[in-house]
């Protein structure tokens, strides 16, 4: 007997979004304005390829190596760009160190501005209107929903993130690491730590 | 507050960050510009992707590069051709 597909509901449904993009990319397809092997570049660049690895390298040699933590601390656009990380955009990074007095803390009220070329796409949280709006007012209320209670004599400094400007947390060397290889410290840097919302992992 | 890592929540989002990522690439407008426009849109409310998509439309309008109209058209097009196209078969585009 036949099987008749008609009365179905299996063909393909695309949801109005979804048909909106593609409608888009088609346009800019036709007009030459891109190329969609060109696209699926970018996305599998910044889904797969670049993530926090990066600036976890970079925090592990500046904790390493004194003369790349002052170039890091007085240019950390050319100390990242030495070590192969630029970002596409010509945008600038600034590092910032966090001390017992003071930790440091990123965001983008505006949209979702990030250190791209360092950690990645940002997660979900970093996008959130409460996380953009609320980490400025009550920094150490949003830092404690993620589970990080500074000492009451630490201060907090929030940073806000624009296309131009973008920010990578360094935190503190975690104790109990004297002497371990920059590749071993790396895997201690946590993407949360170098947004300032988390502490790198103590050494088992 | 603390939500999945993933970066997209569905296909169509990442195609339309490589969109914008590869027209700003191309000259088309400055990320600064991006943001100021994006920022707009999310300051009002709308989700975080929808309101991407929306500036890249926006984008495109304002330098007569595709009309609202012509991106209905297509979207039309694009949902009819899903429907016309058996399950487990790619969809293209007559």
């Amino acid at each position: 007997m036949p099987h008749d597909h008609h009365d179905h509901d299996h063909d393909n449904h695309l949801e109005p979004m979804d048909a909106r993009v593609r409608a888009l990319e088609t346009i800019l397809t036709r007009k030459g304005l891109v190329d969609p092997a060109a696209i699926d570049t970018i996305i599998d660049t910044y889904a797969h390829r670049v993530g926090p690895q990066n600036g976890a390298a970079v925090v592990a040699r500046a904790w390493t190596d004194p003369a790349f933590a002052e170039f890091l601390a007085r240019d950390a656009t050319a100390a990242v760009a030495s070590m192969g990380y630029c970002g596409r955009q010509g945008e600038h990074v600034q590092a910032v160190f966090n001390t017992p007095l003071q930790h440091n803390v990123i965001v983008c009220t505006l949209c979702s501005c990030y250190p791209w070329s360092l950690l990645g796409l940002p997660p979900v949280w970093y996008k959130s209107p409460a996380y953009r709006s609320r980490v400025v007012i009550e920094p150490r209320a949003v830092l404690a929903e993620f589970g990080l209670v500074l000492p009451a004599g630490q201060s907090v400094r929030v940073w806000d993130s624009t296309a131009e400007m973008r920010y990578l947390v360094v935190p503190m060397r975690p104790a109990g690491t004297e002497g371990w290889a920059p590749e071993a410290l790396a895997a201690l840097v946590t993407r949360e730590s170098m947004v300032g919302t988390g502490l790198p992992q103590v050494p088992a | 507050m603390k939500t999945p890592d993933a970066p997209f929540d569905a296909p169509w989002q990442a195609q339309a960050f490589g969109l914008a990522v590869a027209l700003s690439d191309a000259g088309l407008f400055t990320w600064t510009e991006w943001t100021q426009s994006f920022g707009t849109r999310l300051a009002c409310g709308t989700d975080y992707w929808d309101a991407w998509v929306q500036t890249l439309e926006a984008t495109l309008t304002e330098r007569g590069i595709a009309g609202a109209d012509e991106v209905d058209r297509l979207a039309k097009a694009w949902e009819d051709a899903a429907h016309a196209t058996p399950h487990g078969v790619a969809i293209r585009l007559g």
